[in-house]
């Protein structure tokens, strides 16, 4: 539609630059991230620099850090903190926070633990009441929020308290409940076969690989706005590093003792890894997903569009509640039983630091599900290279209440200079 | 000038409770024009405009949608008939793209998935269909565009679901000289495309530049509805101030002239 009259208003270049449909190459892709982080856009990017500092720090510090064996472990040891942490991003998109979410994971694992050993129920059944009791939980706490009004720190905190109370009167002063299904307790401590470790690497890289040339396919055939091929084939390439790297690792038998060869990848990882996978989908591509960042973003602008800004309030406690579920039934897979102190403490703290470190802004609108996976990978290697070092587990708190501390600065100074260099 | 209005308001009165904000209004939007509805702080605007946008319910009064009776009583009806309102705070989201933006709450679905392919490419006419080039890219987050550039995407927001009429309630007011030439030009072009468009606004020199028509409302009643040539500068100024210009605005008994 060309305008034949209507001269085009004299104003600057930068003003009227046509719509760029691609970086140029890989040189103006770089260029384009430099400027995004120059912006306070950083993304994970802290997290993993962060990690790879910390990788250094502690294998310098001890020759047990990198080896097969405690890689194995801090995988196993991450796993439940990464999940609760997938859990919290989407009440944190929102700019609320559970507080209740650790105590409540803990609450479904009991529940698990006793149908098994008191009911006989098959472990399926027994984690689907687990997992279930949770999303009720989060139903109740988003009611009080969303339709009440009650800030949810103040709901959550209620539900911290009264639902430690629900788990003592459940297992009984001290007591525990053993994990009494080898399902559940092999989550952590067993591995998949060497061979299933290598599929499950190689369909994962295949199939990164596979969706991301096929939207690079559609965008570049439709002339739409896309990265250069460049930019798609080195994160493929790096993607499948990370995979293959981490599976010739964990593959490599880790035992002391020759008689007793252990050797492959925890079934935690790929669980985690399905879970990261299927959130990242939601999150990325449903339409459900693009509400929940727009409420995050503009509450009232969520509304006037047409969006149910209640009912996506309420869904994320849900989420979170019922992700605190499957964490604490990983928790408990690994400590082998549940405890009334199970998701107590400064579980859920740790969680919420994992997704701020990894770049989810505790000011709402902005965080991923692979987010609190890094995040939650950085916290629980401050954990485990600490204890190897035989620190006193007051420091482990000091360090690890420092990073946190220092993640949410990052957040608020990037935020900050978001706003003033406009970039979102 | 077709023959029968877009949108046409008889009679309309609202009452907040003892005061009675809109006396008797009649108002009508025609198509490929650009109506402008001015009046002081007070004197209904917003009011009316919620009114057509179904946001409040008239207490009298009857409305006609290309010449049917129609009956607007929330905001769903309004934009079903194709009534767009354009607000003075915007309503986008920060943290997401210009396409995002412009589909929220109408996402485009293939099955589950959203096919954000075809939504770029429709964001992307529907820009080039305005003239629009002032965004470098339609995928860039909207935090990033300056106040014209916001208006200009909240705008085309609008007309992206084939719209009627569209109501701007002050899209100039906080734009800088350039970005409000950009916006006026925009909304000039709406008009050309044969939308009927309302533009509320108290700056004089844009009404007179871009508006066919102008209703003046005076204390809730309509003072004066008349064609943009045939006022000057000052006769509007007087008739947003006192309701009257010479023998144009309301009579001291209260009848309209």
């Amino acid at each position: 539609m060309t305008q034949t009259s209507a001269p085009e208003p004299e104003l600057a270049d930068s003003d009227f630059a046509i719509d760029a449909h691609q970086a140029a190459g890989l040189g103006e892709a770089v260029q384009a991230y430099r400027n995004r982080i120059r912006g306070g856009d950083m993304g994970s990017l802290p997290a993993v620099l962060g990690l790879a500092v910390l990788f250094v720090v502690f294998s310098i510090a001890s020759d047990r850090f990198l080896i097969a064996l405690n890689l194995a472990n801090l995988i196993t040891q991450a796993g439940a903190i990464c999940v609760l942490a997938m859990g919290l991003v989407p009440v944190l998109l929102l700019g609320d926070i559970d507080l209740s979410a650790g105590v409540a994971g803990g609450l479904s694992a009991a529940i698990t633990a006793l149908a098994i050993v008191d009911h006989d129920l098959n472990w399926a059944v027994a984690v689907a009441a687990g997992v279930l009791a949770g999303a009720v939980m989060g139903f109740v706490i988003g009611l009080f929020v969303a339709k009440l009004g009650i800030p949810s720190f103040v709901v959550t905190l209620a539900f911290f308290l009264g639902l430690q109370g629900v788990i003592l009167k459940m297992i009984g002063e001290g007591g525990s409940v053993r994990v009494a299904d080898d399902v559940i307790r092999g989550i952590t401590i067993d591995n998949m076969s060497v061979a299933a470790g290598w599929i499950l690497a190689v369909v994962l890289s295949i199939g990164y690989a596979a969706v991301s040339l096929r939207r690079h396919r559609i965008q570049v055939s439709r002339g739409l706005q896309h990265a250069p091929l460049s930019v798609v084939l080195i994160k493929i390439a790096g993607i499948a590093a990370i995979a293959i790297t981490v599976t010739a690792v964990l593959n490599v038998n880790r035992s002391r003792n020759p008689n007793f060869p252990i050797e492959g990848i925890p079934y935690v990882l790929p669980l985690v890894a399905v879970l990261l996978v299927f959130w990242t989908f939601v999150f990325n591509r449903t339409r459900y997903g693009r509400h929940v960042y727009a409420v995050g973003g503009n509450r009232e602008a969520a509304r006037r569009a047409g969006i149910n800004v209640d009912r996506i309030r309420v869904s994320v406690f849900v989420i979170c509640t019922s992700m605190a579920a499957v964490s604490g039934i990983i928790a408990s897979s690994y400590a082998g039983k549940v405890s009334a102190s199970s998701g107590g403490g400064n579980t859920l703290l740790y969680a919420v630091g994992a997704a701020v470190i990894g770049g989810t802004s505790l000011f709402g609108g902005k965080g991923k599900p692979s987010d609190a996976v890094i995040g939650g990978v950085v916290i629980a290697t401050i954990a485990n290279g600490l204890g190897l070092l035989n620190q006193a587990s007051w420091i482990n708190f000091v360090v690890t209440g420092g990073v946190l501390l220092l993640a949410a600065g990052v957040d608020a100074v990037s935020r900050r200079r978001r706003s003033a260099a406009g970039v979102g | 000038m077709s023959e029968t209005p877009l949108l046409e308001l008889r009679g309309i009165n609202k009452s907040f409770g003892a005061v009675h904000v809109l006396h008797d209004v009649d108002f009508a939007v025609w198509p490929g024009q650009v109506t402008a509805l001015v009046g002081d702080n007070g004197a209904g605007k917003s009011t009316l405009v919620k009114v057509v946008a179904g946001i409040y319910g008239a207490d009298s009064g009857e409305s006609f949608f290309e010449g049917r009776p129609v009956h607007v009583s929330n905001p769903k009806d309004a934009s079903d008939l194709g009534i767009e309102v354009v607000y003075q705070d915007l309503a986008l989201c920060d943290n997401l793209d210009i396409v995002q933006n412009m589909f929220l709450g109408r996402e485009k679905r293939n099955g589950f998935i959203l096919d954000e392919a075809s939504m770029e490419a429709r964001a992307r006419e529907t820009l080039a269909s305005l003239s629009v080039r002032t965004v470098k890219s339609v995928r860039q987050s909207v935090a990033s565009l300056s106040g014209g550039q916001r208006q200009t995407v909240a705008i085309a927001k609008s007309v992206l679901w084939n719209s009627k009429v569209v109501l701007l309630d002050e899209p100039t007011a906080a734009l800088g000289v350039a970005q409000t030439r950009q916006v006026l030009d925009l909304v000039r072009r709406l008009a050309d495309q044969g939308l009927g468009v309302v533009l509320i606004s108290h700056n004089m020199n844009d009404v007179l530049e871009v508006a066919d028509r102008i209703t003046a409302l005076y204390l809730g009643r309509v003072a004066a509805d008349v064609a943009a040539k045939d006022v000057t500068h000052s006769q509007v100024v007087e008739l947003i101030t006192a309701g009257r210009s010479g023998d144009l605005g309301i009579t001291s008994s209260g009848a309209i002239a």
